[in-house]
């Protein structure tokens, strides 16, 4: 019975015996890893990327909306007149249902802002105090103002960070004045920055008023005092965002009167559901690097299994010595096995290393984040151990089946 | 211990060459003491080869029955047959057969490795086979810096390492000049008289009047089989 030692070291031995073919060898395995790392690398870094810009618009988040899905063309609610179905009142009913967190009715409006003599065209979102735990925002400069501040329609604004850059670039935007249609608002704080959406909006080019305020001040007075554009809803769990769903889309119909048949006059979106979608077409994007990279894995193997090929040939006076001399089928099964293990393993770390500073390279020159999981870099290399063993299985048997007499025989 | 080493009966082997069976050995009986040192001779094809690679446990008979060492070789499996080769026979071959990347030392540690003996020991082991065999100095030689006759040495040694029952030895001056050969020869008859059984192969009769036992073959068959004279104690 031959030592692992003595194995390990006999296999090494007949690797540097030849290092040029040897390092050709695995050369194939290390392109063919080096291409696998760099490719899903740069596949996960888009989709972190993609997960990273959804989920800034708010974790655990419903945002209901009025008017039916758009699927299938455009098909509004018929009746409803498709545009103020939702009211203060629908907000509060939500905010008694079981897992909600909090519940934030809003109302969106465009508006022209002067301020520090410059000129900016924003959106304007009249909110209450609940948005901003609703959204996962938070101030990062003065403050958000309070419930009786929001009751009373105070003309105060927080500002978003891209229009706190815009017109407040040298001085500190708390305190200072801007004109909002004609009136004129208070500044008492600033938001945290979100960066771009999924969608690619600047989610920071906003101004937050109170709900009230906007209703009455800003959106003008031809829409109905009660009704919002938008009900923010935050479940306390991932777990329970699809039921809660189901509860939100059960409330309303009942509220709108919205009998069985009938289309509903709002939508319930589910924003980790987009997530999710977003997140599974960037991953299958990235299956798919992955595996026309695997396939130059699998070429890498096939020189591999020529190369043994042609080593045992050349070695069957070899072999036959050592079968004479005592080696046991399993002994040179295991030598020759080694040997292509050990190429495509030292191909694959080799091919890890590379692979890695290829990902780097180019999630840099994308501007992507760089994800390198332990986990794919184990596979990288299980996976080149893995081809190893399958494409130097055959050569190895060649050569453990060999005759002793016949192989000693040869020149 | 036994007093018979090799137990030969009616030992046939056949080879199928397209419609034709040709038979290597027809019948084959004949008994080897420890501590014997004998000849096989006789022409080409007489059956010589094949003898030795059923007495070296590379191949095994059609019929008949072979016990080495108390080993029916018949009944031994593929992995027995590993064992059998690596603990109880030491080969030794006309063209040496030096693995060439290794030294001298590392060539004679090859069977004890298969043998499963550590590192130390086993260094230790050929190094002192090597210093029997007079290759002392040129341990970390490599095959090629070797002449003819030393790497016969160095072959010699490595059959020996595995301390075995019996070497065998195919035409091992076949390969060299006469010279170097008698100081072959005379190193076999050294370790014969030290004990070690061996079984040589040649069609050369000088090599066989250096032995003290000369079988002779002819189309398979033993055709006559004397102690020579001259040596015999
Ligand atoms: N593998 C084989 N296949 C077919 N015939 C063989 C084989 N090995 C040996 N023979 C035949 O068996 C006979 C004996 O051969 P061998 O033992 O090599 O004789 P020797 O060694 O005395 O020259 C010869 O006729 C040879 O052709
Ligand atoms: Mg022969």
């Amino acid at each position: 019975m031959m030592r692992t030692a003595d194995l390990v070291s006999s296999a090494s031995r007949a690797l540097r015996s030849n290092p040029l073919r040897s390092a050709l060898t695995a050369l194939g395995v290390i392109i063919g890893v080096a291409s696998v790392v760099a490719m899903v690398a740069l596949g996960s870094g888009a989709q972190a990327m993609v997960e990273r810009s959804i989920a800034s618009l708010g974790s655990n988040l419903l945002i209901v909306v009025p008017g039916a899905q758009q699927s299938g063309g455009v098909r509004m609610a018929q009746g409803g007149g498709g545009r103020d179905t939702l009211t203060l009142d629908d907000a509060e009913a939500i905010g008694q249902l079981e897992g909600v967190l909090a519940v934030a009715p809003s109302q969106r409006s465009g508006a022209q802002i002067v301020a520090n003599g410059l000129n900016w065209n924003t959106r304007i979102e009249g909110v209450t105090p609940s948005y901003l735990l609703a959204r996962d925002w938070d101030v990062a400069q003065g403050r958000f103002f309070d419930e009786s501040e929001e009751r009373q329609a105070r003309r105060v604004v927080v500002l978003g960070a891209t229009v706190a850059r815009e017109l407040f670039a040298n001085v500190d935007p708390i305190g200072q004045t801007m004109r909002i249609n004609g009136g004129s608002y208070e500044v008492i704080g600033v938001l945290t920055s979100k960066g771009q959406s999924g969608f690619g909006m600047d989610q920071d080019d906003i101004v937050l008023a109170p709900l009230t305020t906007v209703k009455r001040r800003i959106s003008g007075r031809q829409r109905r005092a009660d009704t919002v554009s938008q009900i923010s809803v935050k479940a306390g769990s991932e777990g329970e965002l699809n039921r809660l769903q189901e509860d939100v889309e059960n409330l309303l119909r009942e509220r709108h009167r919205i009998r069985a048949g009938d289309d509903d006059d709002f939508t319930v979106q589910n924003l980790s559901s987009i997530t999710e979608t977003a997140a599974q077409t960037t991953q299958v994007f990235t299956y798919l690097l992955g595996g026309i990279s695997a396939v130059s894995l699998l070429v890498g193997g096939i020189g591999i299994m020529n190369i043994m090929l042609v080593s045992v040939t050349e070695r069957t006076r070899e072999i036959g010595l050592r079968k004479a001399l005592g080696a046991r089928q399993s002994d040179i099964l295991h030598q020759f096995s080694l040997e292509a293990v050990t190429l495509s393993l030292a191909g694959g770390m080799i091919g890890l290393a590379l692979g890695v500073a290829g990902a780097w390279a180019m999630t840099s020159l994308f501007n992507l984040p760089l994800v390198i999981s332990p986990q794919n870099a184990l596979m990288a290399i299980a996976f080149s151990g893995l081809v190893g063993v399958l494409f130097g299985a055959y050569p190895a048997w060649r050569a453990a089946k060999l005759d002793p007499i016949e192989a000693l025989r040869r020149e | 211990m036994m007093a018979t080493l090799i137990e030969a009966n009616n030992l046939v082997k056949l080879y199928q060459m397209g419609d034709e069976t040709v038979h290597a050995l027809d019948g084959v009986s004949f008994s080897v003491p420890r501590g014997d040192y004998c000849a096989i001779v006789g022409p080409s094809g007489s059956g010589k080869s094949t003898m030795m690679n059923i007495l070296g446990g590379l191949d095994t008979p059609t019929s008949g029955r072979i016990v080495i060492d108390g080993a029916d070789i018949a009944e031994l499996s593929d992995e027995q047959l590993a064992g059998f080769r690596n603990k109880t026979i030491g080969f030794i071959f006309q063209s040496f057969n030096l693995l060439p990347r290794l030294s001298a030392l590392e060539n004679v540690e090859l069977p004890m490795i298969y043998g499963g003996v550590l590192p130390k020991e086993r260094r230790e082991r050929a190094a002192e086979l090597l210093h029997r065999v007079g290759l002392g100095e040129r341990m970390g030689h490599r095959p090629t810096q070797l002449s003819g006759g030393q790497q016969q040495r160095v072959a010699i040694a490595r059959a020996l390492a595995g301390r075995p029952a019996l070497v065998l030895a195919d035409e091992p001056t076949g390969a060299l000049d006469s010279n170097t050969g008698k100081e072959i020869l005379a190193l076999f008859s050294q370790l014969n008289s030290e004990g070690a059984t061996i079984v040589i192969v040649t069609h050369d009769h000088e090599v066989a009047a250096a032995t003290r036992r000369t079988i002779e073959m002819r189309d398979g068959h033993i055709v006559s089989d004397r102690q020579n004279g001259s040596r015999a104690a």
